[in-house]
């Protein structure tokens, strides 16, 4: 049994988790964030990859609008290299009304996202390979962004502000002394070994796991129900920007280019537990249909992996809904000594990744209050580590670095272009990458991946010998 | 106007790029096979190989061009004729040179890429631009300054060209009896190679065809494959024009076994022209060797060939192989008694077109060819054959051994010489 102490700790490790301990930290306030497994493997490493510019709702909710183009513009300055700046089009396809872009216009116009309409020739010659049928393109901001490196990135700059990181610390429960929180009890699932954290203020980042959270707080039945959304990434970019359906926000509207690949989605099926969503042989076929429809031969090119990611879908009778002044839109922030006598907690889920900053900065505003003290939020001033420089990722970095090396180093990863000194390092915790992201392309590189991140092999020992290497290529 | 029927080459650029190989790369699993038949990967380490710098990279490339050795692929195309997947890696890495060039073009690359003119300032001049060319410190200079390698084989200018011939020669006298043909006789076949020129002319006169040849002008395939996507688009397009003056449906006929194939396929598959008149021409084009066994197939070749006694090594070119017509001067040549051909086995003569010129590349290409001079030398010192001229050029400058079209022996077979 070990004990710690925190003004402040964070459960859950996903993009709000790592944007609210870095918030609190730069705020001076001693935080630890836990999580139960690594950063991002909740919904953060489970979604679309999308950094939203806002367009996909400038009619269905300008005010999130209006935030993703804020948020966007400020994640591409502090997280530079976790954005890449693709740049993104909405397209009326033969299906769409190309009328509703006049909706879409205005709508931009009306909550500042910056977007223009562009003739359809422009577009074909920019992306040759979406549909020759599209009637009507506007073009936006959109963006990808990696959701690990984002995460890191955040997680390391609360560790500069002096915040702690506790991987794979699983909460098993919240003592509580009398009406405030007192303590986050943990199990080290590496060691197996309880952990108790002292602390005056819990915020739940749980998200989809955010019920089962209050739960062990004594606060029941906070309803968060998942909305199950599907992804499939392709086997290599079939365009080189974001492709948007210019219509009202609908499943497998969007087509996203991700480092190497790019992802078609999504869906929305709610499931009873965030830990076994389904794939369904229909919700594949449906996004296959979609792609197809902004990309003729769609359904031809390869398709290397699917996955599927839980929106936390908040069902709480409840939530104070007339309190919008701590609220994004989609986000939930529930206070558990309104809702239950509770003080020193509070739950936060919802809204999107591209406006997590954001969705943390609410949230600790709302815990400075209610402890009385007077501290701004500065988490939109600053680049995290590894983003000074304020360049954005560009896909052919890693092509441009094996061409650096390629003559004194060995390829052992051939579909991530990883050379054998990058996976020696990895293996390394102080050296790991904040993300190598595999699209697993092969299967050997996918056991690669597994291999080194869950560490189940003593480094250099196992998957050395068993990955096969480039023929005729130097060791 | 649907996009893809506009001349606009950057149209066409796009639909190749995008739609033919770039498609392709999917279908790659990882087997090596590419790998291990590259020439070029096999002689140097500071060549990735095929499947690297084709399907690999590609997923990585996205405009900015950032792999530069990627230009050590001599685009021999022997990688997508041996992958097994379909994947169009020699395709890719074209198109790739060609996004890297797009923005610094050598002055080398330019000049060597314009092979008619060349011929035309060479021709009048002959024997001073021969002398010139053998001249030692003079192509010292020329590499320097220029970046073509002092060794590089050069071509032989001749002093009549093959529209200087045709003027003056007597007329047919035998009169045509089976239809008339065109000839396309290549910027080579109509400045340096004029000799093999002239004998398919004889060689296809002498079977009884009429031989038409229009004035024609050069394929782009040295631009092609120096990344210049644009002007090569409009040099094919202008010789189709000229090649379709020559007469409507009529089969077109060529010895220039790498133009042939930059007309059958390579201008449609890695630079996407998508232009009917390509299309009218590309399927009605035979290399002269295909053409004679086509026609033997079908039992309309004389076969009263005079014996020759020879053994002869015949290499078959990597643009030849590309057209996956197999090996037809094999065929044919077997139906000449005497003759004992001996295929070279050897994948590359290394000089790819311009590639084995260029000073950066010399040493690449005369390794790749080793084993093929070896060989030409141990078969028969005194005469090699191959379709292309510059693999001819090639063979013949590192090798010291003469080499001709397989024509040559099908005209002296026939009597002719
Ligand atoms: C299908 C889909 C597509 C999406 N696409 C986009 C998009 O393109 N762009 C965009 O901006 N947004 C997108 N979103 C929204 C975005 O993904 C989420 O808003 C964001 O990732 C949520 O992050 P989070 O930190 O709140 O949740 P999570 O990332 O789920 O984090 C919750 C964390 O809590 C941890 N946890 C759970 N139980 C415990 C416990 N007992 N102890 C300790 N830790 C625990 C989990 O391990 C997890 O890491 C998408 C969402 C979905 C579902
Ligand atoms: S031969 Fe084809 S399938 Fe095999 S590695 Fe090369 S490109 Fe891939
Ligand atoms: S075209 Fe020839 S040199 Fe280039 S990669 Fe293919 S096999 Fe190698």
């Amino acid at each position: 049994m070990r004990t710690l102490s925190a003004d402040v700790v964070v459960i859950g490790g996903g993009a709000t988790g790592a944007g609210v301990v870095r918030d609190v930290a730069m705020r001076g306030y001693k935080a630890v964030l836990v999580d139960r497994v690594d950063l991002g493997q909740g919904t953060t490493g489970r979604y679309h990859g999308l950094l939203h510019s806002g367009g996909r709702y400038v009619v269905s909710d300008p005010h999130s609008a209006s935030e993703c183009a804020q948020e966007n513009a400020i994640l591409t300055r502090i997280q530079a290299d976790a954005v890449e700046e693709t740049g993104g089009y909405f397209v009326a396809t033969e299906v769409d009304d190309p009328a509703w872009g006049d909706d879409f216009a205005r709508g931009a116009a009306a909550t500042k996202v910056p977007a223009e309409e562009i003739s359809v020739s422009e577009l074909l010659t920019l992306e040759p390979r979406l549909n020759r049928k599209i009637s009507r393109a506007f073009r936006v901001l959109d963006g990808s962004v990696d959701g690990w490196q984002l995460v890191w990135g955040a997680a390391n700059s609360a560790k500069h502000y002096g915040a702690q990181i506790l991987t794979y610390h699983r909460v098993t429960k919240i003592n509580r002394d009398g009406d405030r929180v007192a303590a986050v009890i943990c199990r080290d699932d590496k060691t197996g070994e309880d952990v108790t954290i002292n602390c005056n203020f819990v915020i739940n980042c749980a998200a989809a796991w955010g019920g089962q959270i209050a739960a062990m707080a004594g606060c029941h039945d906070v309803q968060v129900v998942p909305g199950a959304g599907i992804m499939i990434a392709m086997n290599h970019r079939l365009t080189n920007s974001v492709i948007n359906r210019l219509t009202y926000p609908a499943d497998g509207d969007i087509l996203v280019p991700v480092h190497t690949v790019c992802v078609i989605g999504t869906t929305d099926q709610k499931a009873d537990d965030p830990d076994k969503l389904v794939i369904s042989r229909e919700e594949v076929q449906q996004m296959m249909d979609c792609g197809e429809l902004l990309v003729p031969g769609f359904r031809d090119a390869r398709a290397i992996h699917a996955w599927a990611g839980a929106r936390p879908l908040v069902k709480d009778s409840r939530v104070g809904s007339e309190d919008t002044r701590h609220m994004s839109r989609g986000m939930s922030i529930i206070d558990h000594d309104s809702r239950d006598g509770l003080k020193g907690l509070l739950t936060i889920a919802g809204g999107k990744l591209t406006t997590y900053r954001l969705m943390a900065e609410h949230v600790v505003d709302q815990m400075c209050e209610q402890l009385g003290d007077v501290r701004p939020c500065t988490t939109a001033n600053e680049a995290v580590p590894g983003s000074e420089s304020g360049k954005t990722y560009q896909v052919t970095h890693r092509l441009h670095a094996r061409e650096e090396d390629r003559l004194d180093d060995q390829i052992l990863c051939e579909c991530e272009l990883m050379s054998r000194r990058q996976w020696v390092n990895a293996s390394t915790p102080s050296h790991r990458p904040a993300s190598t992201t595999c699209a697993a392309n092969c299967d050997s590189a996918w056991a690669l991946v597994r291999a080194v991140f869950a560490r189940c092999g003593p480094p250099g020992s196992r998957w050395r010998r068993s990955t096969s290497t480039s023929s005729g290529r130097p060791a | 106007m649907t996009p893809h029927d506009s001349n606009n080459a950057h149209d066409n650029n796009n639909y190749a790029a995008d739609q033919v190989a770039r498609a392709s790369l999917d279908h790659c699993v990882k087997c090596n096979i590419c790998e291990t038949h590259c020439p070029v990967s096999a002689v140097t380490p500071l060549f990735s190989g095929p499947k690297f710098v084709g399907p690999q990279a590609e997923r990585y490339r996205h405009g900015e061009s950032v792999d530069h050795s990627l230009d050590y692929c001599s685009s021999c195309g022997t990688c997508t004729l041996v992958c097994p997947q379909g994947v169009q890696i020699a395709e890719l890495n074209s198109q790739a040179r060609a996004v890297m060039k797009a923005d610094h073009m050598p002055l080398r690359d330019q000049l060597i890429s314009r092979t008619t003119l060349m011929g035309m300032a060479m021709t009048p001049m002959a024997p001073v631009a021969n002398a010139a060319l053998g001249f030692k410190p003079l192509r010292m200079v020329i590499e320097k300054v220029v970046g073509i390698h002092r060794d590089a084989p050069m071509p032989t200018a001749r002093t009549q060209t093959l529209t200087g011939w045709l003027k003056k020669r007597k007329a047919p006298t035998k009169a045509p009896t089976r239809g008339s043909l065109v000839y396309f006789h290549g910027c080579a076949g109509g400045y340096f190679e004029v000799e093999t020129s002239k004998r398919s002319i004889e060689v296809l006169e002498h079977l009884g065809y009429e031989v038409i040849v229009p004035k024609q002008s050069c394929c782009g395939l040295a631009q092609q494959s120096n990344g210049l996507f644009d002007q090569a688009t409009a040099q094919i397009l202008k010789l189709c024009d000229e090649l379709r003056a020559g007469g409507k449906d009529l089969t077109i006929i060529s010895a220039s076994g790498s133009c042939t194939g930059m007309l059958k396929h390579e201008a449609h598959e890695i630079m996407g022209v998508d232009d009917s008149r390509l299309a009218d021409v590309s399927t009605r084009i035979r290399d002269i060797m295909e053409f004679l066994l086509d026609l033997h197939d079908a039992g309309e070749l004389p076969t009263n060939f005079k014996t020759i006694d020879i053994t002869v090594p015949y290499h078959a070119p990597c643009q030849l192989k590309a057209q996956g017509m197999g090996q037809p001067a094999m065929e044919v040549l077997k139906l000449i008694p005497g003759v004992k051909a001996i295929e070279s086995g050897v994948t590359c003569c290394g000089i790819a077109g311009t590639y084995g010129l260029k000073k950066e590349k010399y040493e690449i290409a005369q390794a790749v060819g080793q084993p093929l001079f070896d060989m030409v030398k141990a078969t028969n010192p005194d005469l090699a054959l191959c379709d292309t001229e510059t693999c001819r050029w090639q063979i013949a400058k590192s090798s010291g051994v003469r080499t001709e079209h397989p024509i040559y022996l099908v005209h002296q077979a026939y009597g002719l010489s």
